[in-house]
């Protein structure tokens, strides 16, 4: 496609970078068929292509963001649908970001959106805040009832007090820097990303994945100094702090790779493992570059490095039918897509796999916060296709997946399912009476 | 910037009265009136032409669409009509007076009838998401152009699309049963219907490939399909593209006709496997997609026909589809063809000359020779065996020299395709693109005749203008001027 950039204009790397994006789409269209926002509101400016070409006027104008172009850009989920439907390869991802931090840094936003987006800054990646706000909402859930159901302030509020679990489990241990050791032979040394939000949302997420892989021979480092991966607020527009807790990790994990080494870097929530591996992106100007690369080719999925090392079951098939819900951050932002069925299959489960498992469940990390009336259409469609096929349980790969689409059916994280039929505890809260003569559970539970 | 007729001051003038007008007829989100969201309407999928509109309508129902029609009718306002933007001919370019009316909205399957085999869906549906909605069952819809994921049912009658299959089941007219139109004036008329041929003119045929000129398309009847027993594909390697050429007639000439058969050239074949990782052969210079269906018996006989055809060309490699997967990864790969050249290319012009296939040889040789002479590449993938090619002209965008070179060249490649038997389109339509070629197909007295059809739905010339015609044509005393 066209672009109308002066030279001057080009002398900025991110827009350097947006102009090749924007010069690789030939405005095909294809990417409109699979938006959710599209297939919703049916208007090419909440399409991807609609919203290049906003963006791309934003850009070359250089002129303030307005209000009509931070609307459809916030209104995308940056599920990435879009990239793999594109046939030209369009880098939107790069290009919506960039897109963001511009919109950041020329608009100013109402009063009350700036104060929620300065909370979610300040406490979504701290786990001890996070836990405080958590406990708080959980005691004024039953008020959401009473907010006024009109405006999008109190919407938004009451999407949040939605969100919040009902209870909060108690501070987990297995985050703290430390070395698991493997049990047994050591075949390898991870890192893994031991995050922010999921620590605190659902603990028994990380204590899965770190006793199936010691169990597996694999030890697990917990990295002092490793923290939230900065896609939160990454996604917000805010350049600084996310480079921030993205420098803060490379350095952890770089001191780990020339210290005892690593074979990988684990991660189990994919919305974190879609920015790891872009910090070779996102320091291509910085003078981590070089680090930053490394460790984006050594970050994983925790799916992606299960088939590596031979993942196999110690129990009895459970006879249970799984919903796999593919998360966006995976599948279209890391293009993982059979690692985890093939794994969930392996681990004796019947897998089903629903209709439009390519379109977003609307969580999309504070999307559900920020726009809870497109998210709220976009869960009540998903539940539906996922209800469509029956299943005992629903897998997921990302937490806020997880978190979106719990409340009926039980939804767990893969590597819960995978754990518990390689000798680990029977997931919480799956459906009473699950059949197939279960030895009884070995250890604690979560 | 392509040249297009006056826009009409008095229309112009009247803008914000048109928009508010508007604004009576549909929901708040259904019009958009301002220029930074405007832009993002200025262009299709013809990205080389842009001109932003007046205002965009985007209804939700049959009755808004009529509201909408009889309101810019009385108003004298031009209406564009517009489905998914996928058009490659500049069907859905504006004009900087009009309105350009979106179907997008009306995206829903209305009836599925698998015992009398019809289905009514509203004009937003995709052309896949009809297949999809009745795959469970076995059934498809025939008709499948490359855009199919993305483009929409509306928009295939109006440009009589085709596709890979099309070879086998024939184009839109030949898969459709029936209409709800809106007329100019903002009637609502049904036309045709789930039965075979209606009694008295054939308003489908007309009305199929009129490029949203004669009436707005608000509902279709389909025919679905029985889904085939099985398919398979075959991809056959040629170290030029001559002797693929040939080979195709060879195949089409012995009375075989396989359900698809399409040609790619080695720009393509390389930018294709990049996207869909298809196994495509990389040494090829030129590749044949030939795909067969039927029993497993009878894909045999019939693949064992074609490749001992093959074999008389000198193939590099015949490779047959081993599985589900693989076939579908043939498939992505030509599908997204067009997009997947934006790897090697910033922009390209996709022509759509059809030809017999008795001339492909020497067609692609002479493209080959004027791509050499005018210094533009181009990257060749179409329908061989109906002779529907797709030469792709690479340019820049960002250099004016190359992209008038490119448009020079595309209308040399389609007089040449004239000059050999062919003609201008087999599926994209004329729209924009191709409009000032229309003499060189047809005769003043023909262009006139097509006229008075146009006019005689649209005595104003409201809908879709400065499109199919060329603009500056002799006055007739029974049109208006």
């Amino acid at each position: 496609m066209q672009t109308l950039f002066s030279p001057e204009q080009l002398r900025d790397p991110d827009t350097a970078s947006s102009n090749q994006v924007l010069r690789t789409c030939v405005h095909c269209g294809f990417c409109t068929a699979t938006c959710p926002t599209f297939l919703l509101l049916g208007d090419e400016l909440d399409s991807p292509r609609g919203r290049i070409y906003l963006i791309k006027d934003m850009l070359e104008s250089g002129r303030p963001a307005t209000e009509e172009v931070v609307r459809h850009v916030d209104r995308c989920l940056s599920c990435l649908s879009c990239m793999t439907t594109c046939p030209s390869g369009v880098n939107y991802m790069h290009l919506v970001d960039h897109a963001r931090t511009y919109i950041q840094a020329t608009y100013r936003r109402p009063w009350h959106e700036r104060l929620l987006r300065d909370a979610l800054k300040r406490v979504l990646p701290h786990p001890r805040r996070l836990r405080v706000a958590l406990l708080g909402a959980s005691v004024a859930r039953p008020l959401g009832a009473l907010l006024p159901k009109r405006g999008i302030f109190f919407q938004r509020l009451r999407a949040m007090l939605a969100l919040a679990p009902a209870r909060v489990a108690p501070a987990s241990c297995v985050e703290r820097p430390q070395v698991h050791a493997a049990i047994g032979t050591r075949r390898g040394r991870v890192a893994l990303l031991a995050g922010c939000a999921q620590q605190v949302l659902a603990p028994q997420i990380n204590q899965a994945t770190i006793r199936l892989l010691t169990r597996m021979g694999i030890e697990v480092v917990v990295a002092k100094g490793a923290g939230c991966c900065g896609a939160l607020t990454h996604h917000m527009g805010l350049h600084d702090p996310a480079m921030a807790s993205a420098r803060a990790n490379i350095a952890a994990w770089t001191a780990e790779i020339d210290g005892a080494g690593l074979d990988a870097i684990v991660i189990n929530t994919s919305g974190c493992g879609t920015t790891v591996k872009d910090y070779g992106f996102m320091f291509r100007t910085e003078a981590e570059k070089p680090q930053a690369e490394t460790i984006s080719a050594l970050a994983c999925d925790i799916s992606e490095y299960l088939v590596r090392l031979g993942y196999a079951a110690t129990r009895p098939k459970p006879g249970l039918t799984v919903a796999y819900h593919a998360a966006c951050s995976l599948q279209h932002g890391q293009k993982v897509t059979t690692e985890p069925k093939s794994l969930l299959v392996a681990a004796g489960f019947t897998v089903a796999v629903p209709k439009e498992s390519h379109i977003c469940c609307g969580s999309a990390g504070t999307y559900n916060l920020m726009q809870p009336e497109i998210a709220g259409q976009l869960r009540a469609r998903k539940l539906a296709h996922l209800e469509a096929v029956s299943p005992d349980v629903i897998a997921a790969g990302n937490i806020g997946c997880i978190t979106q689409l719990s409340g009926g059916i039980p939804v767990v994280h893969t590597i819960e399912l995978l754990d518990w039929m390689a000798g680990g505890p029977e997931p919480m809260g799956m459906p009473v009476g699950v059949p197939g003569g279960m030895p009884a559970c070995v250890g604690a539970r979560g | 910037m392509i040249a297009q007729y006056e826009p009409k001051p008095d229309v112009m003038a009247r803008r914000e009265q048109i928009l508010a007008g508007l604004r009576l007829l549909l929901p708040p989100t259904g019009v958009i009136g301002e220029a930074l969201r405007l832009k993002p309407y200025e262009t299709d999928g013809l990205a080389a032409y842009r001109q932003p509109p007046l205002a965009v309508a985007l209804p939700e129902t049959t009755e808004q669409v009529a509201a909408v029609m009889a309101f810019c009718h009385a108003e004298g306002v031009r209406v564009v009509p517009r489905g998914a933007g996928t058009s490659l001919s500049g069907g859905a370019l504006p004009m900087a007076d009009s309105v350009v009316l979106g179907l997008m909205r009306m995206n829903n399957i209305l009836d599925i009838n698998y015992a009398d085999r019809f289905a009514v869906v509203q004009a937003g549906v995709t052309n896949i998401g009809i297949t999809q909605a009745v795959a469970e069952r076995n059934f498809f819809y025939a008709p499948d152009p490359s855009s199919q994921l993305a483009c929409m049912i509306g928009g295939n009658v109006m440009m009589n699309s085709g596709g890979a299959h099309c070879l086998r089941y024939g184009v839109t007219a030949n898969n459709l049963l029936g209409l709800k139109i809106v007329t100019v004036q903002g009637e609502i008329i049904e036309i045709g219907g789930a039965h075979c041929d209606a009694a008295g003119y054939d308003w489908l045929g007309l009305l199929t490939g009129s490029e949203g000129q004669l009436a707005l398309v608000t509902e279709v009847t389909v025919r679905i399909l029985r889904s085939p027993e099985g398919q398979r594909a075959m991809l056959a390697a040629f170290d030029g593209i001559e002797v693929a050429g040939r080979c195709v007639d060879a195949i089409i000439s012995s009375g075989i006709i396989p359900v698809a058969l399409e040609f790619m050239d080695r720009p393509c074949i390389h930018a294709c496997e990049a996207f869909a990782h298809a196994g495509y052969p990389m040494d090829a210079e030129a590749m044949l997609i030939i795909e067969v269906e039927g029993s497993v018996a009878e894909q045999d006989d019939l693949l064992g026909r074609i490749k001992e055809i093959c074999r008389k060309f000198d193939p590099i490699s015949l490779k047959v589809s081993e599985s589900v997967e693989e076939s579908l990864a043939i498939w992505k790969g030509r599908k997204g063809a067009f997009g997947a050249v934006g790897r090697i290319s910033p922009d390209y012009l996709c022509m759509d000359g059809t030809i017999p296939t008795s001339q492909l040889a020497f067609v692609l040789r002479r493209i080959a020779e004027m791509s050499a002479a005018c210094g533009l590449a181009v990257a060749n993938v179409f329908h061989a065996g109906d002779g529907n090619l797709h030469p792709l002209i690479m340019f820049d965008a960002n250099d004016a020299a190359s992209f008038h070179a490119a448009e020079t060249f595309g209308a040399d490649i389609l007089r040449l395709c004239v000059e050999v038997g062919g003609c201008l389109t087999g599926e994209h339509g004329v729209g924009v693109e191709k409009r000032d070629l229309m003499g060189v197909q047809f005769t003043e007295i023909e262009l006139d005749q097509q006229r008075r059809v146009k006019s005689a739905f649209d005595p104003d010339w409201l809908l879709n203008p400065s499109k199919v015609f060329p603009l500056k044509l002799p006055a007739m005393a029974d049109l208006p001027a």
